[in-house]
C-alpha cells in the first residue's frame, strides 16, 4: 500500500503544482493587456483623477509581482475581486455597496454544477450501456448505426445539436421550455424540467464520446489472451463479462468518465449561451465580451481548476483499480 | 442560529440518516431474499451460486422499480406509462416470436439456435423503430423529419454514386481504393470535394458579393414573392439587407479557409516541435513537454475565450487584425495537442533498429527527421489532421457564435447562426425562415461529420494493417 | 455414443479459412488426425503452419475472423461443428482444457491463481470450491511450484513465467480433463526454465492419463512430449507417425529438411597466434542504465575472421555489451579497443571511419529496415555516406550486394520491406552492413526470429561472407544449436557477468562451470529419451530455476 500511497502524493502535488502554475500563465495573459485596466474600465473619457482611484483600488500601481501574489493570496482565501462592471457602476451611481465577484459567481456556480450533474446522471449509465453493447456486438448493423450516429454527434457543433433539440422539443412540439430561465426558490421539479433541454443537448455530445471510448477500451479489454483463456474454460458469457472483463475495465471506464465530465465543462459555456442558462458560462462569455478583467480571470481558473481536479480523479481512481500497484510483489 | 434550531437539524439529520439506513436493509434483505430464491430455483446454479449481495441489491432494487412502474401504470391510472410499457411488451414478445419462428422454420440453424433473447429483442426493436420512422414520414406535419430524411437519402445516394464512379474512373491504385471504402468513407469524400469547390469558387458561385447591401431587407426565404420572397434572393436577405446564399456560400471560403490555415500552422509548430523533442530527448523534450502539459490542463475553448478577450483589447476597431490574432491564438492552443502526437509517434519511430542503425551511420539531424522519421509518420498525422481541423473548425464556429470569433462583415457560419437563431421560432408558421440558422450550422456540421467519416476509415484502414 | 476403442477426437478433412483484406483465405487445408485417450500428439510446423487453428478446432473453437468452412470435428462421439453453443460451452474447461503460449498474458491479472483456478470446477459442477482449493494445492505440489500451500493466493504479476505456466497447467487440470491442448507452452521461457515446465507437463500428462495435443516449432521438445508427430507447412499437412519413427526415417522431403538443419556445422579454425591484436577487444568494461548496474567488468577479444558467440539468457547483459561496443551506451569505465586504438565512449564522438568499422545485424529485420524504404535505398544509403559513391556507380555497388547475399538485383531493388519475407529482409540487413565495407559485424540474434530452415540459409550466407571478406563477428545469441554451428569461441554471460570464454571445442567438452554446464545441459535434443536421460542423470531438483537458485 505504500507505493500506492506515494504514487497518489505524488499525483496531488503535481496537480496542485500545475494549478499553480496555471494561475500564472492567466495571470500573465490578463497582464499582457495594453494600456491598463483603470483605462479600459473607464474609458477614453474619463478624468485623470478618476482613473488614478481605480488605480490604487485595484492595486495597479504595484509591482506585478506583488499583485499576483495579491491575487493569489485573495483568491486562496475566496476573494476574487471586484468586477469591473460592478466597479463602474458603482463609480457611476456613487454608492458603497459593492458585488464581489465571489458573490457574483457563486449562484452561477451552483447552477453550472446541477446542469452538468443532471448530464451526468443521464449520459453516464446510457453511454456505458451503449459502449460496452457495441464492444459486444461489433461489426454488426447496430455497431455500425451507433458508430455512425455518435460520429455525427460528435461532430456537429453544440449549438446545431441545441437548436435542433430546441425544434422538435420546444417548437414544433413544445414539451420543455427553450429557455432556462432559473431563479432562486423555484421546486426542483420546476428546475429539473427547465435544464433538461440544455442537459440533453450536452447529454447527445458527452454520450458520444463517452461511447465510443466505452467501446474502444472494452474492445481491447475482449482481444486480450485472458478474455480468451475465460471463453476457453467455457465460463457463460456473462460470466466472462462480469467477472473477466469488468474488473479489467474499470480504469479506462473511470477515465472515460473523468474525461468526459472534464470534456462538460467547455462544452457548457456555448450551451448555457444557447439556453440563456444563468450558469458560469454564460458569465464568462458576457465579462469576456465587456473585458471584464476580474471575473473572465477567476472563471477561467475555475474551469482550469475543475478540468484538473477531474484529470486529477481519473489518474488516482485508475491507479487505485490496478491489481499491479495495489498489490506489489 | 438558536439552539432550538440546531437541536432541530440534528434531528430531522440523524432521522434522514435512519430512514436511509432503514431503506438500505430493507433493500439488502430483498436482495438476499432474490438470491436464495434464485439458488433455489436454479440449483445447478451458474448465476445465482456466487453472486455477490451487492449485484443482488441491485437487481432487487430494479425490481423493485419495475413493479412500482407496473403498479402506477396499471392501477395508478398513467396512460402515457401504459402506453409505453404495452409497446415494450409487445416488442419483447415480437423478439421472443421471432426468435422462435426462426428456429422453427430453419430447422435450428446456427444462427437462430445460439441466439441470445437480448438479440432478438435487438432486431424487433430496431423493426418498430422502422416501421415508427415509415409512419412518422408520411404524418402531415412531419414537414422537417421529412426533409432530415430526404436529405439523409439524396447524401446515401450521392455517395454511392460517387463511390461506383470512383471505382471505375482513374488509376488502379485509386480504383481499388474505392472498392474497399465503406460508404461512409466516400460520403466524406464526396462532401469534402464539394466543399472545396465551394471554397475556392465562391466568387464565381455566388450570386451577389458577401458585403453588398440590398435595399431590401428582411427577405423571407423560398423566392416566392406572394410569400415575402424574391426569386432574386432564393434564401432572403438579413436585416440590413444583405443576400444569405451568397454568404452562406462565401461562409465556405472564409470559414473553413481560415480553418485551414490556422490547423497548418498549428501543425506546423506543434509538429516541428513534438518531432524534435521526439529526436533530441533531454532537457529540450522534458521542458517542452511539461509546458504543454501545463497548457493543455487549461481546457482550449476557456483558454481561447480568456485570450481573445485580450486580443480583443489590442485589435482595437480593427476587426481584421483580431481574426489574424484568432488564427494565432487557436494555432497555438491547438499546436500543444499535435505536439503531443507528433512527439508519441515520433517516440514510436525514434526507437526503432532503424533509427538507430542510422544513428550509428553517424547521419545528422535533419536526414533522421525529413527523411527516415517523416516518411513513417505520414498516415498517423494525416489522420490528426484531419480531427484536428475538425476541432479548429468547431472552435472558430463556436467563437463566431459566441460573438468573438470571426468579425464582420467577413460572412461566416458560427456568425450566421447565432444572427438568425431567433427564427427559429416561426418553425410552426414559416418553416423555411426556421430552417435558415439550421443550415449555416449543418453546413458546419456536415463538414465535419464528412471529415470525420475519412478520419475514421483511415485510422481503421491502418489499424486493420496490423492485425 | 460410447463406443468402446473409439478415439478420443477424430478430425476429418478439416478445412478452416480466415478473414483478411475482405476476403477468406485458407489456413488450414484439409487436414484429419485421430487421437486416442491418453495418448499425445505434437503439432509441428514453421510460423503461419495453422498449428494454433488446428489446435484450437480441436476444441471446436475458432477464433474472431476465423471459420471451419467443412470437415468434421468429433470428441467422444460429439459433433463439435454442428453442436450447439451450449454444448460446447460444458464441453470446454471440463473436459477439453487450454493451455496457452503466455500464461503472463492468459492469467486475469484482477485475480489472485486459486480463484482462476476453482472457476472452473465451480462453475461446472464439477466439486465445490472448497475441495477444488485443495484439489489446486496438491496440483501445484505435484507440478513443484516452490511453495504450493501459498502461491495460488498470489495475484499472477507476483509470480515468474515458468511458475505461472505451470499453475496453468494445474488449472487445465482442474477438472481432470480428457484433452489439454498445450499451445507452445514454453516458447516464451528461457532453456533453463522451459526443462523445468516441460518435465512437470510430461509428469503430470502421463499421472492422469490425460490425452494431449502439444504445439511447438521445436522438433528437440516435440521429440520428448508426443507420442506421434504432425508436421503441417502453409496449412497442409505434410506426413504424421509414432515419433520414433518420424525421427529415424521422415518420409518426405520437407520433413527431412526440418531435420537435416541440426546437422550445418563450421570446420574449427586454427587458434590464433599469440600477441596479435584482436579487431576489438573489450577491456574491463562496467555500464549501467541510469543507476542500475548491468556490467559489471567484463572483459574478451575478437580476432580477425573469427566469430566469437556471446551466450546467455535474457537479462544476461550480451545486448548491452553490443550496445557498449558500438557506443549507444557509452560505459562508465572500462574502454572499448579497435585494432588497437581505443574508441571514443560515445558513438556521437566517433569519426565516420570509426563508425563504418562495426556494423550492426539487427534481431527483429522488421523493425530493423524503414518500412518507406525501397530495397535500394536503404542499402545505396551507406554506400553513398561511406564511399561517395553517387548514380550508376551507386546503383551498381548495391547490385553488386544484392547478388552477395543472393537476392536477384532486377527483381528486389525496387521492393520495399513489407513485400519482402523474414529471411529475404535479414538478408538486406546483412547487405547494408557490408555496404559500409566493415572489419567486425555485430550479429543480435539474427537469426532467432526466423524459421529455422531460413535461419539456417542466413547462418550459412554469414558464414561465407567471413571466410570470403575476413570478417569477425561477435555473435549474440541464446540458442546453442547456433553456437554450435557457426562459432569459433564462446563467451558465456549471466547477471552482467562474463562466467566463462573459451575455444568452441573446450567449452562444449566439460568439466565447466556449473551455470555453463546447466546452461549446455537443459537444451532439447532430439533423441527421444533425452529428457528422461537427463531427469534419470540430474535429478528434479537439479534443473531449471531450481538449479540456478542453488549456486
Amino acid at each position: 500500500m505504500d507505493s500506492v500511497l506515494r504514487i497518489i502524493i505524488q499525483r496531488l502535488g503535481l496537480g496542485a503544482l500545475t494549478l499553480l502554475v496555471v494561475s500564472i500563465v492567466i495571470f500573465i495573459a490578463v497582464n499582457l493587456l495594453p494600456g491598463d485596466f483603470a483605462q479600459a474600465i473607464l474609458g477614453q473619457g474619463a478624468t485623470p483623477e478618476a482613473i488614478e482611484s481605480i488605480r490604487r483600488d485595484l492595486g495597479l500601481d504595484q509591482p506585478y509581482l506583488s499583485r499576483y501574489f495579491n491575487w493569489l493570496a485573495g483568491t486562496l482565501q475566496g476573494d476574487l475581486g471586484t468586477s469591473f462592471a460592478q466597479a463602474n457602476f458603482a463609480s457611476f451611481t456613487g454608492s458603497q455597496e459593492l458585488t464581489t465577484v465571489a458573490a457574483q459567481i457563486a449562484p452561477r456556480f451552483e447552477n453550472t454544477m446541477f446542469l452538468a450533474g443532471v448530464t451526468a446522471a443521464i449520459a453516464v449509465p446510457v453511454s456505458l450501456t451503449l459502449g460496452i453493447l457495441a464492444a459486444l456486438y461489433r461489426n454488426s448493423v447496430f455497431d455500425r448505426a451507433t458508430n455512425i450516429f455518435t460520429l455525427s454527434s460528435i461532430s456537429s457543433p453544440e449549438f446545431f445539436l441545441a437548436y435542433i433539440l430546441i425544434l422538435f422539443l420546444a417548437v414544433l412540439n413544445p414539451l420543455l421550455p427553450s429557455l432556462s430561465n432559473i431563479f432562486e426558490g423555484m421546486s426542483l421539479s420546476e428546475r429539473f424540467i427547465k435544464t433538461l433541454l440544455p442537459a440533453l443537448t450536452l447529454t447527445l455530445v458527452v454520450t458520444a464520446h463517452m461511447m465510443r471510448m466505452t467501446r474502444a477500451a472494452i474492445i481491447n479489454l475482449l482481444a486480450s489472451p485472458y478474455i480468451e483463456m475465460a471463453r476457453l474454460k467455457g465460463l457463460s458469457p456473462m460470466r466472462v463479462i462480469v467477472v473477466h472483463a469488468l474488473p479489467n475495465a474499470l480504469a479506462p471506464i473511470i477515465n472515460v468518465i473523468a474525461l468526459n465530465l472534464a470534456y462538460l465543462i467547455t462544452g457548457v459555456v456555448v450551451v448555457e449561451v444557447v439556453f440563456v442558462y444563468p450558469g458560469i458560462g454564460q458569465l464568462f462569455v458576457d465579462s469576456v465580451k465587456i473585458r471584464d478583467i476580474p471575473v473572465v480571470q477567476a472563471c477561467c481558473l475555475i474551469f482550469a481548476g475543475a478540468y484538473i481536479l477531474l484529470n486529477l480523479l481519473a489518474d488516482i481512481l485508475s491507479i487505485l483499480s490496478n491489481p499491479r500497484l495495489r498489490h506489489p510483489k | 442560529m438558536t439552539f432550538d434550531n440546531a437541536f432541530g437539524d440534528l434531528i430531522a439529520f440523524f432521522g434522514g440518516a435512519g430512514t436511509f439506513l432503514l431503506a438500505l436493509g430493507v433493500i439488502v434483505f430483498a436482495g438476499f431474499l432474490l438470491r436464495s430464491v434464485g439458488q433455489m430455483l436454479d440449483h445447478k446454479g451458474e448465476t445465482f451460486n456466487e453472486m455477490p449481495l451487492i449485484i443482488a441489491s441491485i437487481l432487487a432494487i430494479l425490481l423493485l422499480a419495475a413493479v412500482s412502474l407496473f403498479w402506477s401504470a396499471f392501477f395508478g391510472g398513467r396512460a402515457t406509462l401504459r402506453t409505453i410499457i404495452l409497446v415494450v411488451a409487445g416488442i419483447a414478445l415480437a423478439g421472443w416470436l421471432f426468435r422462435y419462428l426462426g428456429q422453427m422454420f430453419t430447422n435450428n440453424a446456427p444462427m437462430f439456435r445460439d441466439m441470445p433473447y437480448g438479440v432478438a429483442f435487438g432486431y424487433a426493436l430496431a423493426a418498430a423503430a422502422v416501421i415508427g420512422g415509415v409512419w412518422l414520414y408520411f404524418q402531415e406535419n412531419a414537414l422537417f423529419f421529412r426533409w432530415a430524411v430526404q436529405g439523409f437519402i439524396l447524401f446515401g445516394i450521392g455517395a454511392f454514386l460517387f463511390r461506383l464512379l470512383g471505382r471505375h474512373v482513374g488509376t488502379t491504385g485509386s480504383k481499388k481504393l474505392f472498392r474497399a471504402m465503406p460508404l461512409t468513407a466516400s460520403f466524406g469524400i464526396y462532401i469534402i470535394l464539394i466543399y472545396a469547390v465551394l471554397a475556392v469558387f465562391a466568387g464565381v458561385i455566388a450570386p451577389h458579393g458577401q458585403e453588398e447591401i440590398f435595399t431590401k431587407v428582411n427577405v423571407l426565404p423560398g423566392g416566392d414573392p406572394a410569400l415575402g420572397g424574391d426569386p432574386d434572393f432564393p434564401l432572403g436577405t438579413d436585416q440590413i439587407g444583405r443576400d444569405l446564399l451568397s454568404r452562406l456560400i462565401y461562409g465556405a471560403q472564409n470559414t473553413v479557409g481560415i480553418a485551414f490555415a490556422t490547423t497548418c500552422l498549428a501543425f506546423f509548430l506543434g509538429g516541428s516541435l513534438g518531432f524534435l523533442a521526439a529526436t533530441l530527448g533531454g532537457w529540450l523534450d522534458q521542458f517542452l513537454s511539461r509546458a504543454v502539459d501545463v497548457l493543455m490542463a487549461i481546457p482550449a475553448l476557456i483558454f481561447a475565450l480568456l485570450l481573445m478577450t485580450i486580443a480583443s483589447a489590442w485589435a482595437g476597431s480593427q476587426s481584421w487584425l483580431l481574426t489574424i490574432y484568432m488564427i494565432v491564438i487557436i494555432a497555438v492552443i491547438d499546436s500543444t495537442r499535435v505536439f503531443r502526437l507528433a512527439r508519441a509517434v515520433g517516440v514510436n519511430i525514434v526507437v526503432m533498429d532503424y533509427i538507430e542503425a542510422a544513428k550509428l551511420r553517424g547521419e545528422g539531424l535533419s536526414y533522421l527527421i525529413f527523411r527516415e522519421i517523416l516518411p513513417n509518420a505520414t498516415a498517423p498525422l494525416l489522420a490528426e489532421f484531419g480531427l484536428r481541423f475538425c476541432f479548429v473548425f468547431l472552435t472558430i464556429a463556436s467563437l463566431s457564435f459566441l460573438g468573438v470569433g470571426i468579425q464582420p462583415p467577413l460572412a461566416d457560419w458560427g456568425t450566421m447562426v447565432r444572427d438568425l437563431a431567433q427564427f427559429i421560432n416561426f418553425a410552426a408558421f414559416s418553416p423555411l425562415t426556421a430552417a435558415l440558422p439550421l443550415l449555416a450550422a449543418g453546413a458546419i456540421a456536415l463538414l465535419t461529420v464528412a471529415v470525420n467519416f475519412v478520419v475514421d476509415w483511415m485510422l481503421h484502414k491502418s489499424s486493420g494493417l496490423k492485425e | 455414443m460410447n463406443i468402446p476403442n473409439a478415439p478420443l477426437v477424430e478430425i476429418k478433412d478439416l478445412w478452416i479459412e480466415g478473414r483478411a483484406d475482405e476476403t477468406w483465405m485458407p489456413i488450414i487445408n484439409g487436414a484429419s488426425t485421430s487421437l486416442n485417450k491418453g495418448e499425445v500428439l505434437g503439432l509441428i510446423g514453421e510460423s503461419g503452419a495453422g498449428k494454433s487453428t488446428l489446435g484450437l478446432a480441436a476444441m471446436g473453437f475458432t477464433r474472431d475472423g476465423v471459420r471451419i468452412s467443412k470437415g468434421e470435428v468429433t470428441f467422444d462421439g460429439i459433433d463439435l461443428i454442428n453442436a450447439s453453443a451450449d454444448t460446447k460451452r460444458h464441453l470446454l474447461g471440463k473436459r477439453i482444457a487450454y493451455v496457452a503460449q503466455s500464461a503472463a498474458a492468459s492469467f486475469n491479472p484482477a485475480h489472485r491463481l486459486i480463484d482462476q483456478h476453482v472457476e472452473g470446477p465451480v462453475q461446472h459442477g464439477v466439486s465445490t470450491r472448497v475441495d477444488s482449493v485443495k484439489d489446486g494445492i496438491e496440483l501445484y505440489r505435484r507440478l513443484r511450484l516452490p511453495n504450493p500451500d501459498e502461491i495460488g493466493f498470489r495475484y499472477p504479476h507476483q509470480v515468474s513465467g515458468g511458475q505461472l505456466q505451470r499453475a496453468m497447467t494445474a488449472m487445465a487440470m482442474s477438472c481432470r480433463p480428457d484433452l489439454i491442448i498445450f499451445d507452445e507452452p514454453t516458447t516464451a521461457l528461457d532453456v533453463t526454465t522451459q526443462i523445468e515446465v516441460l518435465a512437470s507437463i510430461r509428469d503430470i500428462v502421463e499421472q492422469f492419463d490425460t490425452a494431449a495435443i502439444y504445439i511447438t516449432h521445436d522438433l528437440a521438445v516435440v521429440a520428448q512430449m508426443a507420442d506421434k508427430i504432425k508436421v503441417l507447412l502453409k496449412g497442409d499437412e505434410v506426413e504424421e507417425a509414432d515419433t520414433r519413427t518420424m525421427l529415424s526415417s521422415p518420409k518426405e522431403e520437407y520433413t527431412k529438411s526440418l531435420w537435416a538443419v541440426r546437422s550445418f556445422q563450421r570446420p574449427a579454425k586454427p587458434s590464433v597466434p599469440a600477441g596479435s591484436v584482436p579487431v576489438i577487444r573489450v577491456k574491463n568494461v562496467t555500464a549501467a542504465y541510469g543507476k542500475i548496474p548491468v556490467l559489471h567488468d567484463i572483459s574478451f577479444d575478437i580476432h580477425a575472421g573469427r566469430t566469437v558467440a556471446v551466450v546467455g539468457e535474457s537479462g544476461s547483459g550480451k545486448s548491452t555489451a553490443a550496445r557498449c561496443i558500438t557506443g549507444l551506451l557509452p560505459p562508465i569505465d572500462g574502454a572499448v579497443e579497435f585494432d588497437g586504438e581505443p574508441l571514443p565512449r560515445d558513438y556521437r564522438q566517433r569519426d565516420k571511419m570509426q563508425l563504418r568499422q562495426a556494423q550492426m545485424i539487427y534481431q527483429m529485420a522488421d523493425t530493423a529496415l524503414n518500412p518507406r524504404k525501397s530495397i535500394g535505398e536503404i542499402i545505396g544509403r551507406p554506400v553513398e555516406f561511406y564511399m561517395g559513391l553517387k548514380g550508376a556507380q551507386r546503383r551498381e555497388r548495391v547490385r553488386e550486394l544484392l547478388n552477395e547475399i543472393e537476392l536477384e538485383p532486377d527483381q528486389f531493388i525496387d521492393r520495399l520491406p513489407s513485400e519482402l519475407s523474414g529471411g529475404q529482409k535479414q538478408r538486406v540487413g546483412i547487405a547494408r552492413a557490408l555496404a559500409a565495407e566493415p572489419k567486425f559485424i555485430i550479429c543480435d540474434e539474427v537469426t532467432s526470429a526466423l524459421d529455422q530452415l531460413v535461419a539456417e540459409g542466413i547462418l550459412k550466407l554469414l558464414a561465407r561472407l567471413q571466410d570470403t571478406l575476413g570478417l569477425s563477428y561477435m555473435f549474440i545469441t541464446h540458442d546453442l544449436a547456433t553456437v554450435r554451428a557457426i562459432s569459433d569461441e564462446v563467451v558465456v554471460m549471466k547477471d552482467g557477468k562474463v562466467v566463462e570464454q573459451g575455444e568452441k571445442a573446450e567449452m562444449f567438452r566439460p568439466p565447466h562451470h556449473p551455470y555453463t554446464d546447466l546452461l549446455l545441459s537443459s537444451v532439447p535434443e532430439m533423441d527421444p529419451d533425452w529428457l528422461t536421460n537427463l531427469l534419470a542423470e540430474r535429478g528434479v531438483e537439479n534443473i531449471g530455476d531450481a538449479a540456478v537458485g542453488k549456486m
